[in-house]
């Protein structure tokens, strides 16, 4: 079976479902519709230049490009995290946390996925590396901001409780670890979650996918499944090293809990 | 306890020695204190007392030199100097759910000779009265038997009886040996627990 290719009049029918909800505003006074349109001609343009770009590079089969692109990817995820919380570690800590999280989760998880599991010929081959960091990336984004966003939190907020301990001669890491647990059970709650709603409240998206490009029902679901771990893998990696990192920013060789390196 | 001597002089070592002790905020401060005394510290608001007292155990950043009978801060690993020279804040924080989880042993006799209920070991510590984290902070500290207790504000939220108590605790655990340093805003408690008394104004400590 041969997916079935869509045609420009084919998404120009779809495009009418879109419009229909521009004249539901409307009618309805909701004041979404001009937010509607620009969404909407947004996700086009943004999909279709990946589509150009992902064509390009696939058709390149060069490494160096392939890495180019998912390093570009990365630091996209690595800016989100580090600006989600609304407190800021000094010397762009939130970013040197992030991006060192994010390397390591995802760079580990995909080089282990495409050298042991899927084994494309070469490991690198731009068709499988891509998707596949693009997949990890999303799931290790949640992951990282939910972590650094609770220890960051907890610090501001536990502060009194945490120099008590230190003034009683606790020493700082057994102090913190009450905070790093929490962090990275929040970090880790999301893939859980996925976990638990896969197959059953939702189809997810590979598995979807690859239905639709014709694949057996069972060998998605292998995919899916080999996913899901590779994804439990990274966001756990991801949750644990932000909380880490972040943890040891925030003190010195005294100590100490440093939080005037925290503002906001 | 008795503090150690310097055998080539004969001379007591002091239990604590500040010297030239300072941040951005408060110092330089140097002051000696000998084993069993006392030193009341009070001043306007902002001083730095809290600074002085958080600079001696190390908490915030600070330069110069602290030593405790004789050996020189630098050289202990900070939980152990923080073990020995305890801080007790004026809002003490807590960390577990439970009064009792804060201790390593159970304070049961000297819960009541501060006043204190044995049940409200088991009590949730937001159900606690200010007054009674008071008491529980300073048990609390006293638990690890410090060499140095630096005390802020120990009795603000204290009745009289509650206050005469825990002076008289406070008194016992000089004569065995722990050196004193409590910041006060009452001038009558700091003659009554100190046997010095200095001023801290504008950064700096005179004696009053």
């Amino acid at each position: 079976m041969t997916p079935i290719l869509l045609t420009p009049s084919d998404l120009a029918l779809a495009a009418l479902l879109l419009v229909a909800d521009g004249v539901l505003s409307i009618i309805l006074g909701l004041g979404l519709h001009k937010r509607l349109a620009v969404a909407g001609a947004r996700m086009v343009v943004q999909l279709l230049l990946v589509g150009y770009v992902l064509r390009l590079v696939f058709a390149s089969g060069h490494p160096a490009i392939t890495l180019l692109l998912i390093m570009v990817m990365a630091l996209v995820a690595t800016r989100e995290i580090g600006a989600r919380p609304r407190a800021r570690l000094a010397r762009f800590g939130n970013y040197a946390i992030a991006g060192t999280a994010v390397a390591v989760s995802t760079g580990l998880t995909a080089v282990l996925a495409l050298t042991t599991a899927i084994r494309p010929q070469p490991w690198w081959d731009p068709h499988y590396a891509i998707p596949l960091a693009g997949i990890i990336l999303g799931s290790v984004l949640n992951a990282a901001s939910l972590s650094l966003d609770s220890v960051l939190r907890g610090v501001m907020l536990e502060r009194p409780g945490i120099e008590a301990q230190l003034a009683l001669g606790v020493p700082y890491a057994h102090a913190m670890r009450p905070l790093m647990r929490e962090a990275a059970r929040v970090g880790l709650l999301p893939v859980v979650n996925q976990m638990t709603a896969a197959g059953v409240i939702t189809l997810p998206g590979i598995m979807t996918g690859q239905i639709l490009a014709g694949l057996d029902p069972v060998e998605a679901v292998k995919y899916q499944i080999l996913l899901m771990f590779l994804l439990a893998g990274s966001s756990g990696l991801a949750a644990v090293l932000v909380a880490g990192l972040t943890v040891r920013r925030l003190t010195d060789p005294r100590q100490r809990l440093r939080l005037d390196r925290l503002h906001g | 306890m008795t503090s150690p001597t310097s055998a080539a002089s004969g001379v007591a070592v002091p239990r604590l020695e500040v010297r030239g002790l300072r941040s951005d905020l408060a110092g330089p401060f140097d002051f000696m204190l000998s084993s069993g005394s006392a030193l009341a510290v009070t001043g306007p608001s902002g001083a730095g007392k809290s600074v002085l007292l958080r600079m001696i155990a190390d908490l915030d950043p600070n330069t110069g030199e602290a030593l405790l009978d004789g050996v020189l801060r630098s050289v202990i690993p900070a939980p152990a100097w923080r073990a020995r020279v305890v801080y007790s804040a004026a809002e003490p924080g807590w960390w577990h759910e439970r009064v009792g989880d804060h201790f390593v042993r159970s304070p049961a006799v000297l819960l009541d000779r501060l006043g204190l209920r044995s049940s409200i070991l088991d009590q949730p510590v937001r159900l606690c009265s200010t007054g009674e984290r008071q008491r529980l902070a300073l048990l609390r500290a006293l638990e690890r038997d410090p060499a140095v207790l630096l005390l802020d504000e120990p009795t603000s939220s204290l009745d009289a009886d509650s206050v005469t108590a825990v002076e008289a605790l406070l008194r016992e655990r000089r004569e065995a040996g722990m050196a004193l340093l409590v910041v006060t805003h009452d001038l009558a408690q700091a003659a009554r627990l100190g046997e010095r008394h200095m001023r801290l104004e504008l950064g700096r400590l005179n004696p009053a």
